[in-house]
């Protein structure tokens, strides 16, 4: 890279400034304003407020209701990451034996990531409507009661189907660069040893992947913690009941519907710190844990 | 330990041929190269013994069993690649003790057998460490090391040493070579580098644009080079070649130049074309014979290395003892005994008395 040398310091703070200005407006300033927001307590009819220190985390905390929504969260994440990382890997070693070096397929694979939540939301919508839907029709011909409506476990496998599929485009892009790398010469070294196809998959191919596996994990996770809200909110808006309401559902229905800003500003700073936290793991695996 | 017999193999890759029907039989402990430009399909003859890749037609025997139809796995051989190709995530140890494993050897066995080939190979101390902090030559030890543990029945190796610098390729070629003879392992090594070729085998198969173009030891080859792109593909400074027309039923020639050279005791066809051959080395000072102009001299300290033209332009080489060598004119002769004589449509050698 070519090291470019400004005279004087306007221009390149100029130049940085409409980063800074998004940054600022868009991330600094909100998470400024729920810190805020979460030591403040509003009356019923948000005409004044008083600061009440911790007592927001502390009525969060000890809800039992958001305890329930972040298990629900936990196993919600958990089944979309393990969907979405275990669907894209299958993937991946499927078209890594036939595209080997391939590049223009590559780029076209990755195009499902672009589709907006709504979009994929629709699309599930429409597969899986008991009454429109294709699959849903087939279900409750074939005498299978299904109504992701009105039944909470088959809505809370919806929002993980359409919130899995979403990610798997991604993570397959990922694997398959993983897989593409590594020398060929390697697994022919393993076949001439003796090692049948699985056991070269297992004991050479997957732990040479582990890295991209675990970078993929937490990608998953975070995605999962806070990207599903436009799957959630198009397919079941959290019900029915709260059974697919997830942390950060909880936080809009708190916030946008109830008007508990206190509380939903609480919410969302500690899934702020959340995020954090497993992006700081992240770094540091994935730096130690390279070992090639 | 086993003999191997390679029956007309032939591979094509889509519609272009790359193996046009090899045939070789290997004795039990034999060490064979095969030697070829780049792209003569060397690689894909060893694959295809590996197994890595089918032959279009043709068998692979090991051991008097036909092995045409197994996996690399079934096949009882190691390879050595020309990149080593060690499992990167595995300690030395492992790398040496994976194929084992596999195989369900015991553990004290295994354990056993990874210290003798790591003490034979004098990689004992590095056991622990991981691929990427090994150097050139010790990872090329490392892959020798994983493929003397399975004690196989064949050995096969890629171009193992065209990653290593001049003097170290130097040092494995003798240490690989020692080696095979110790453990009497029937193999096959394939290389580019005919120094390497004459050096390292019993015998050489020399591939030319995907045929065996001659099966023969070494000094056979040199002596007796097959073809003329035998000839001129073993031995530096290359082969001169001189056209020439056959008179006096074949035993006289006359080259371009018109000088007549007498071929004791070979038939032809009056006014064929033939290429007559002569090494660099076997060129004497004399006169009665060619006269070049020497363009270039290289001096080698007890020879020289003269390159020169003839008078109709023809590029010619000698390899002379002595460094007092100069540019300009120069009369070379033909000791006829060093003679080879080539037919100028298909290249074949033409021998005395035939
Ligand atoms: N998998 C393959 N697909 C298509 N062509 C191939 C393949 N492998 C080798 N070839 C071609 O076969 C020829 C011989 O290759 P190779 O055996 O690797 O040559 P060498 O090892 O003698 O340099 C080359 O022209 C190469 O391009
Ligand atoms: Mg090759």
């Amino acid at each position: 890279m070519r090291k470019v040398h400004f005279k004087g310091v306007a221009l390149p703070y100029l130049l940085l400034l409409p980063q800074l200005i998004i940054t600022g407006l868009f991330f600094f300033w909100p998470a400024g304003m729920a810190i805020y927001q979460s030591f403040l307590r509003e009356d019923a009819f948000g005409l004044s407020s008083q600061f009440v220190a911790f007592e927001n985390y502390a009525d969060v905390l000890s809800d039992p209701t958001w305890l329930e929504s972040a298990a629900r969260t936990g196993l919600f994440s958990v089944s979309v990451a393990l969907l979405a990382l275990g669907v894209a890997l299958f993937l991946a070693v499927q078209a890594d034996k036939h595209i080997r070096g391939a590049d223009t397929y590559k780029t076209l694979l990755v195009w499902p990531y672009a589709v907006a939540p709504a979009l994929a939301a629709v699309l599930w919508l429409f597969m899986f409507h008991p009454n429109i839907g294709l699959f849903g029709r087939l279900l409750n011909g074939l005498g299978i009661p299904w109504d992701y409506r009105l039944n909470g476990g088959q809505a809370l496998t919806l929002v993980i189907l359409a919130s899995a599929w979403k990610q798997v485009s991604y993570n397959f892009i990922f694997f398959l660069a993983g897989l593409q790398s590594i020398p060929r010469s390697v697994l022919e070294a393993a076949a001439i040893d003796g090692a049948s196809p699985m056991r070269r998959f297992w004991t050479v191919v997957f732990p040479l992947l582990s890295p991209t596996a675990f970078f993929l994990l937490v990608v998953n996770l975070v995605y999962a913690f806070f990207d599903t809200f436009g799957v959630i909110h198009s397919l079941t808006q959290g019900g029915p009941g709260k059974s697919t309401e997830t942390l950060i559902y909880r936080v809009y229905t708190d916030g946008v519907m109830n008007l508990n800003l206190g509380s939903s500003a609480a919410q969302s700073v500690i899934l702020m710190i959340l995020v954090i936290v497993l992006t700081a793991v992240q770094f540091r695996y994935v730096e130690r844990k390279v070992h090639y | 330990m086993a003999t191997l017999h390679l029956q007309d193999i032939r591979k094509s890759f889509g519609p272009t041929q790359v193996l046009h029907g090899v045939t070789l039989d290997v004795a039990d402990g034999e060490m064979i190269v095969i030697v070829g430009a780049s792209g003569c399909g060397k690689s894909t003859l060893l694959r295809i013994v590996a197994g890595l890749e089918t032959q279009t037609s043709g068998q692979v025997v090991i051991g008097g069993q036909d092995v045409s139809g197994l996996e690399p796995a079934d096949r009882d051989v190691a390879m050595v690649f020309q990149n080593y190709a060690l499992y990167p995530h595995m300690s030395v140890f492992g790398n040496m003790a994976y194929g084992l494993k596999i195989r369900g050897v015991p553990k004290a066995e295994i354990e056993r057998r990874v210290k003798e080939a790591a003490e034979l190979l004098g990689i004992g101390a590095l056991l622990e460490r991981r691929p990427r902090q090994l150097s050139g030559g010790q990872r090329q030890r490392v892959a020798m090391g994983r493929a003397i543990v399975r004690e196989p029945k064949l050995f096969l190796f890629d171009e193992p040493l065209s990653n290593l610098d001049a003097k170290l390729r130097v040092q494995m070629r003798a240490e690989i070579r020692r080696l095979q003879r110790r453990l009497g392992v029937t193999s096959l090594f394939v290389t580019h580098d005919q120094v390497e070729a004459m050096t390292l085998g019993d015998r050489l198969v020399v591939m030319h644009g995907g045929h065996a173009a001659q099966i023969a030891t070494p000094m056979e080859i040199w002596a007796r080079p097959a073809d003329t792109y035998v000839a001129g593909f073993i031995g530096s400074p290359a082969m001169n070649f001189l056209p020439a027309t056959l008179s006096h039923g074949g035993a006289v020639a006359t080259l371009a130049g018109g000088l007549a050279v007498p071929l004791p005791g070979r038939a032809g066809a009056d006014g064929a074309g033939v290429l007559i051959g002569i090494r660099p080395e076997h060129l004497r000072p004399g006169a009665g014979g060619l006269s070049p102009t020497i363009e270039l001299v290289e001096p080698l300290g007890s020879e020289s290395v003269l390159h020169g033209r003839l008078p109709d332009g023809s590029p010619l080489t000698a390899r002379l003892p002595g460094a007092v060598h100069a540019e300009g004119a120069l009369a070379l002769t033909l000791p006829p005994e060093s003679l080879h004589v080539f037919d100028a449509g298909s290249g074949k050698r033409i021998e005395a008395g035939a």
